[in-house]
């Protein structure tokens, strides 16, 4: 029987929830034998492949290269998984929503704040363009569960992991869901 | 002692119990043990009735009844969860976090948040609607407390507060619907607020982070309603003793 196909994807958020997966600690042996890691932030592949059977999400969708992503990792993959609050909400990368223009904010982080020298980074095919909103991803595309936390505690994830591997989507209630 | 209250029977989730002639079903159902859900509701003060989370079942009666402003009768049978129930308290707090921006990982109340819990009871794993986003300024302009109205809910916890406890009213609810906002006096910086006392009565009783203590960092805020309840108790009843349940 072949093992499953695992992805792990990094979008709009700070690598935590990848952090907190590192802190299965001694588990990712058992994980390591139990899946193929087919792509992650933390294996150094290129390109996302094809037919991945379980893809945890982290961050929300904040730019272009999110949402072409976001779209791949959709057709591609047979679970999509929302990890952590980011993906999940929106959460702290989504905290730009009420100031509106992603310009005036490019303008005020890189342009007014420095002292000397400000200039928005701008590099077609290299930097991509922040979108008008930051947007949770099943607002982007079909998710299959959701896993939140900020980021979500190790035992959480390895429980969310565990219940796919057997078959079942993560438990979806009592503190297995609690935000923050 | 005390005169023994007039009781009559009503049913909850199929249990008689005792109610007390007057009382809602909300605390009727509390001195039972049924914790119904509820979040503007605060003992010691008037009840709004307004964030409907304590919605329950009267049997015949197609209408569903918010528990804190329903008062007991005789014979009352009281559904307090049902898969109906379910799925509308859990839109009421996916609309909530919906509608202001509860950034629960960078907020002062993260884990000692009342939306917070009722979320995670409420099975609230992701929010359905879209969200709005609103743009809202903190006002840390006192130089005890902080206002934030991206957390805040308006349950008006903290109006009545104000105006039934500590008599000052500073507080109140300007505009309406989705430009509804809690301000102090005549929407000035609350730092300007001449009526303010600066009792804090206020910022114990907010269920959410909207209103801290200077200074809070992530996860330090802790509000105490309770202590708000037992302020009245205490008032009403002559005796200032150390509260049972202080959070």
């Amino acid at each position: 029987m072949t093992r499953p196909r695992l992805a792990t994807v990094w979008l709009g958020g700070c690598s935590g929830c990848h952090m907190s997966f590192l802190d299965m600690d001694e588990w990712l042996f058992d994980l390591a034998a139990a899946v193929d890691l087919v792509y992650s932030p933390i294996a150094d592949v290129k390109e996302f492949p094809h037919d991945v059977d379980i893809c945890l999400v982290e961050g929300a969708v904040a730019n272009e290269d999110n949402a072409e992503l976001a779209k791949i990792v959709r057709e591609r993959s047979k679970l999509v998984i929302s990890f952590g609050d980011c993906a999940v909400s929106g959460n702290v990368t989504a905290m730009r929503n009420p100031l509106g223009d992603p310009e005036a904010i490019l303008q005020r982080v890189y342009v007014d704040a420095p002292d000397r020298d400000g200039q928005v980074p701008r590099a077609a095919g290299i930097v991509p363009a922040l979108l008008p909103q930051v947007r949770p991803l099943h607002q982007v595309i079909d998710v299959e569960a959701y896993v939140p936390g900020c980021p979500p505690p190790a035992d959480r994830i390895r429980e969310a992991i565990e219940s796919l591997l057997a078959g079942r989507r993560p438990p979806a209630t009592g503190e297995s869901i609690r935000f923050g | 002692m005390p005169e023994r209250p007039t009781t009559v029977a009503i049913a909850i989730d199929g249990v008689d119990v005792e109610a007390y002639q007057g009382e809602t079903v909300l605390q009727c159902a509390r001195r039972h043990q049924v914790d119904i859900p509820s979040l503007c509701f605060l003992e010691g003060v008037s009840t709004m009735g307004g964030c409907r989370l304590c919605v329950v079942e009267v049997a015949e009666d197609p209408r569903l009844r918010p528990a804190c402003a329903t008062t007991v009768a005789a014979d009352m049978e009281v559904t307090t969860e049902s898969p109906r129930l379910r799925s509308y308290r859990r839109s009421i707090i996916e609309l909530l976090f919906a509608e202001g921006n509860h950034v629960c990982a960078v907020c002062v109340s993260n884990g000692s948040c009342e939306l917070q819990d009722i979320a995670v009871r409420c099975g609230m794993d992701h929010v359905r609607y879209e969200l709005r986003s609103p743009r809202r300024h903190v006002d840390a302009s006192h130089p005890k407390y902080v206002f934030d109205p991206n957390r805040c809910i308006l349950c008006t916890r903290c109006v009545r507060v104000c105006a039934e406890v500590e008599g000052a009213h500073v507080w109140d609810v300007a505009h309406r619907g989705h430009g509804a906002e809690l301000v102090t006096e005549l929407h000035q910086p609350w730092g300007e607020a001449t009526s303010c006392t600066w009792c804090g009565k206020c910022v114990a009783a907010c269920p959410t982070g909207a209103l801290s203590h200077q200074g809070s960092a992530v996860g330090e805020m802790r509000h105490a309603p309770n202590m708000i309840t037992w302020l009245v108790a205490a008032r009403q009843r002559g005796e200032w003793t150390e509260p049972e349940a202080r959070r």
